[in-house]
């Protein structure tokens, strides 16, 4: 049985553990709020883009289209951009994440694809590294960013867009998570090369007028499509961020509550151990007096 | 009353502007135009410069890097990469700006880095033109 010291400091320990994990808690509820409001207020313009890019993909259908979204005509080379988090803490987050590109790369190796694996975030690459440590051909840090901003999407955009311009694969898709709530966050494969003209959003009433494009509706589309993809990028990394810190919550507060569990355990030993010494200490008292 | 346009200014990151004008005068790529209620639904490319929203005798000039407008019956809408507001900007400020950004690429050591620079002089030299 450990000394009575030794309870005393476990408890010690195991509270200033839950100290820190309810901090933690905390600390992810106040950024899952921020988080929240950044994907929510990023949203118009995602809507209107996708309107746009609806309406134009009609008039452009057919020959002509950027290659953006019509493809390389081929579909041998797949690129998969996994987004994790920088940091763990968080439960399941990332490992939901990596078994779903996983799946996916699997899936395509079976088909007899070339995979490329593009990783954004630390703790992806790290997982990955050991299972497909070949198939990576760069990794994206974005630790430095404090808060996930359009520059840090135009950064994994330029990368993507300038390998795509090179000709270093055919198709890609992202794998991230969507954020549902809390307690829920879906992992996501979603193709986004060529580009996905988005459904079910419908074209603006013009009320039988006909759109005036300037220059001309290949041009518009030209510069558009870039734009369509780094704002699914940065939708991604918006969802991503939101469901890490939705995720690292649930997973604090999981360890708060397990970390009181096991003061409330450990107490009621330690009691008990102190009852026992001192019924012991005093049938040595009444042994010793009665023996006089 | 005068009927008025419907309006929204929007960038990546949120919605900049929202709400009933006069009219929006429009910096597209092939020339700025302006646009009033009941414009004829129009797509265009927008270049760096000062987008201007003239409400009520009064005028707003908000510089937009780059984007692109869609003109429709229900609005105009202007997608942002960037915008800001010019009447909160000093030049002073953007020449600081620019300057550190200049220095920037001179420093740049790779090909990344040096993009990111040149495109941030860019940005604020179209800015410092568009303040005037």
């Amino acid at each position: 049985m450990p000394s009575l010291k030794e309870f005393r400091n476990r408890i010690a320990s195991v509270k200033s553990t839950q100290k820190i994990t309810k901090a933690m808690q905390m600390v992810a509820a106040a950024k899952l709020k921020r988080a929240q409001g950044a994907a929510e207020a990023a949203r118009p313009y995602a809507e209107r883009l996708a309107a746009v890019i609806a309406n134009l993909t009609a008039a452009v259908k057919g020959g002509g289209a950027p290659k953006l979204l019509a493809g390389t005509g081929a579909d041998q080379v797949h690129l998969v951009v996994v987004m994790t988090s920088e940091r763990g803490l968080c439960g399941g987050f990332n490992t939901q994440i990596v078994r779903a590109a996983r799946e996916r790369i699997a899936q395509l190796q079976n088909e007899g694809k070339t995979v490329k694996i593009l990783c954004v975030g630390k703790k992806g690459r790290d997982q990955l590294r050991r299972l497909y440590g070949a198939l990576i051909v760069d990794f994206i840090d974005l630790a430095s960013y404090r808060t996930i901003d359009a520059s840090a999407a135009d950064l994994i955009g330029d990368k993507v867009l300038s390998m795509f311009d090179a000709g270093e694969f055919d198709v890609a898709t992202i794998v991230f998570s969507k954020f549902r709530s809390v307690i829920s966050q879906v992992p996501t494969v979603q193709q986004f090369i060529p580009a996905v003209p988005p459904e079910g959003v419908a074209a603006p009433d013009l009320g039988g007028a006909l759109y005036t494009y300037e220059p001309n509706e290949a041009a518009i589309l030209e510069a558009l499509l870039p734009r369509y993809l780094r704002g699914q990028i940065l939708r991604a990394l918006l969802e991503n961020q939101a469901g890490f810190y939705g995720a690292q919550m649930s997973a604090m507060d999981n360890a708060t509550r397990n970390a009181g569990d096991l003061i409330k355990k450990l107490t009621l030993r330690y009691n008990r151990q102190r009852q026992a010494n001192i019924t012991k200490e005093l049938i040595e008292i009444i042994s010793g007096a009665e023996a006089l | 009353m005068a009927e008025k346009l419907t309006f929204a200014l929007v960038s990546p990151e949120r919605e900049l502007f929202h709400g009933d004008v006069d009219q929006v005068v429009v910096p597209g790529t092939e020339g700025e135009f302006g646009v009033l209620p009941r414009h004829a639904p129009l797509m265009a490319t927008v270049k760096a410069g000062a987008l201007r929203i003239l409400d009520g005798g009064s005028e707003r000039r908000i510089f937009v890097n780059g984007g692109f407008a869609d003109v429709t019956p229900a609005g105009l809408t202007v997608l942002a990469s960037d915008a800001v507001d010019l009447a909160q900007v000093t030049v002073e400020q953007i020449e600081a700006d620019l300057k550190a950004a200049n220095e920037d690429l001179a420093d740049a050591k790779d090909d990344a880095r040096k993009a990111r620079a040149q495109a941030a002089v860019t940005r604020l030299t179209a800015l410092r033109a568009a303040k005037g």
